[in-house]
């Protein structure tokens, strides 16, 4: 069995009076791709957003590569980490958003050579080479030197991911990738991540593209009022799901 | 009225304007250069989350903008020395249109940055940039491309503050062109000629900042 990559223990996460996280646990391993699921406001896309301290959170670790990520506990006080730690380890993770936030003022090489460049510290030709090899595996070689604004949908997601993927993330965070974008350039994204997952990239898909969770993923998580209500193999779980929720969720989605 | 207009006594002082109109560029441009760095800082200031930084930068916008900038350069000029502070005249003009178009600018910019997608920030940080390199490189040069119109109006506004210079003493266009209406009683010709340096001058500088918004433009 491949090394652990993530541990999630107790997680807890509220805004104020509501508890949008009510004690998650889960583990991942090295090359699993998990997708999940769940109806909105369950807690799917904060729970991604605290592994790269996108949210804080109340109560609760995150182990990636054995780090805790986001705070530090000396004798019972926890603490935040520094600003620059967090930034450190948020380049640990990549992850690519709903509505792609491309830099508009640069074009998808810039986009994709900016971390490199700041973070990495990588001189600017040898960004540049990482950056075309990362648009060429997207499909998008010919658009480096376009802005965003002059791309698709399809394409801005595409350069999202490969800005995140160009940094060398030990894990890919992808929330709801496709709902923003128009059904015929939905595919083009769910295959450049097919690719990823076929390379062995370790992934946390939050989605609502069922038939994708279903035959990407190595494991779903179902979330369900802020807690995983249920998690397994998709094909047992899609075909028999254990709890009423679930199966709820599943005949009020669009995979059947 | 039987008046002939007779230039010729302001064509032979028009070096002095020339020399006032460049000293008035000089001005306005180092004024706007320390107000941009002031506005900037104001500006982020004014979006902190902290009121023990947002309001005292709030204050500075209130009291700079309330008061006329003439009453700010009487002020410096012949009110700071009782207090100890002494300015040259130039320094004492540069320090005050600095701190008036500072909380200008810092109006103008805020705006500029309340345009900018909270997204843009959240995905900076995911690929492991610091908050101070995402203000860099991200929120900065994007918040500039989008007040550049309006920035347009604000530097011709300030360079024609510059005019006020002239009560004291300070010999900018408006000052040398009193000058010169004194020396050669030609009233008319005289104011009629400085106008039309101002004018020409506030024509170039909008069609250098149209420029800069053409190519500064995200392309799309």
């Amino acid at each position: 069995m491949s090394k652990l990559l993530l541990e999630i223990q107790g997680l807890r996460k509220q805004y104020g009076a509501l508890e949008v996280l009510k004690g998650v646990d889960c583990t991942m391993r090295e090359g699993e791709v998990i997708s999940i699921i769940g109806s909105s406001g369950s807690g799917k896309t904060t729970m991604l957003r605290c592994i790269n301290m996108l949210e804080d959170f109340q109560a609760g670790r995150i182990v990636l590569d054995g780090e805790e990520i986001g705070y530090e506990q000396s004798n019972g006080t926890r603490r935040r980490k520094s600003e620059k730690d967090i930034a450190r380890q948020r380049a640990l993770t990549g992850m690519a958003f709903q509505q792609f936030n491309l830099f508009p003022h640069m074009t998808a090489a810039q986009n994709v050579m900016l971390g490199l460049i700041k973070v990495k510290k990588m001189p600017r030709d040898e960004a540049r080479a990482v950056a075309e090899k990362w648009l060429d595996r997207v499909g998008l070689a010919a658009r480096a030197d376009h802005h965003p604004g002059q791309l698709s949908g399809g394409q801005q997601q595409r350069v999202a991911i490969a800005r995140a993927i160009a940094m060398s993330p030990r894990l890919m965070l992808f929330d709801e990738v496709t709902s923003a974008l128009d059904p015929e350039l939905v595919g083009e994204v769910l295959q450049v991540i097919k690719g990823l997952a076929a390379d062995g990239m370790s992934m946390l898909i939050v989605t609502h593209e069922m038939r994708f969770a279903y035959e990407v993923s190595s494991r779903v998580i179902f979330m369900n009022q802020g807690v995983i209500g249920e998690e397994g193999d998709p094909k047992e779980m899609f075909a028999n799901p254990r709890t009423e929720r679930l199966a709820e969720f599943l005949k009020t989605s669009s995979f059947n | 009225m039987g008046y002939t207009l007779n230039f010729a006594a302001v064509w032979r002082s028009f070096d002095q304007l020339l020399e006032g109109l460049a000293l008035s560029l000089g001005l306005a441009f180092v004024s706007i250069l320390i107000g941009a760095v002031i506005g900037l800082l104001v500006a982020f200031a004014l979006m902190a989350k902290s009121g023990w930084i947002s309001r005292p930068a709030a204050t500075y916008v209130t009291i700079i903008r309330n008061l006329p900038i003439l009453v700010l350069v009487l002020f410096a000029y012949f009110a700071l020395p009782q207090m100890g502070v002494r300015l040259g005249k130039i320094e004492s003009f540069v320090a005050v249109l600095s701190i008036y178009s500072g909380a200008y600018l810092a109006e103008v910019f805020r705006a500029g940055l309340l345009s900018i997608p909270k997204g843009l920030t959240e995905a900076g940080l995911a690929i492991g940039l610091t908050p101070m390199q995402i203000r860099v490189s991200i929120i900065v040069p994007l918040m500039l491309r989008n007040v550049l119109p309006s920035l347009s109006s604000t530097v011709i506004s300030l360079f024609k503050d510059t005019s006020l210079a002239a009560a004291i003493a300070v010999p900018e266009l408006t000052f040398e062109a009193r000058k010169i209406n004194v020396e050669s009683f030609r009233v008319i010709e005289t104011w009629i000629v400085a106008s039309g340096l101002y004018v020409v001058t506030c024509s170039i500088l909008a069609a250098l900042m149209r420029v800069a918004e053409r190519r500064l433009a995200v392309p799309r």
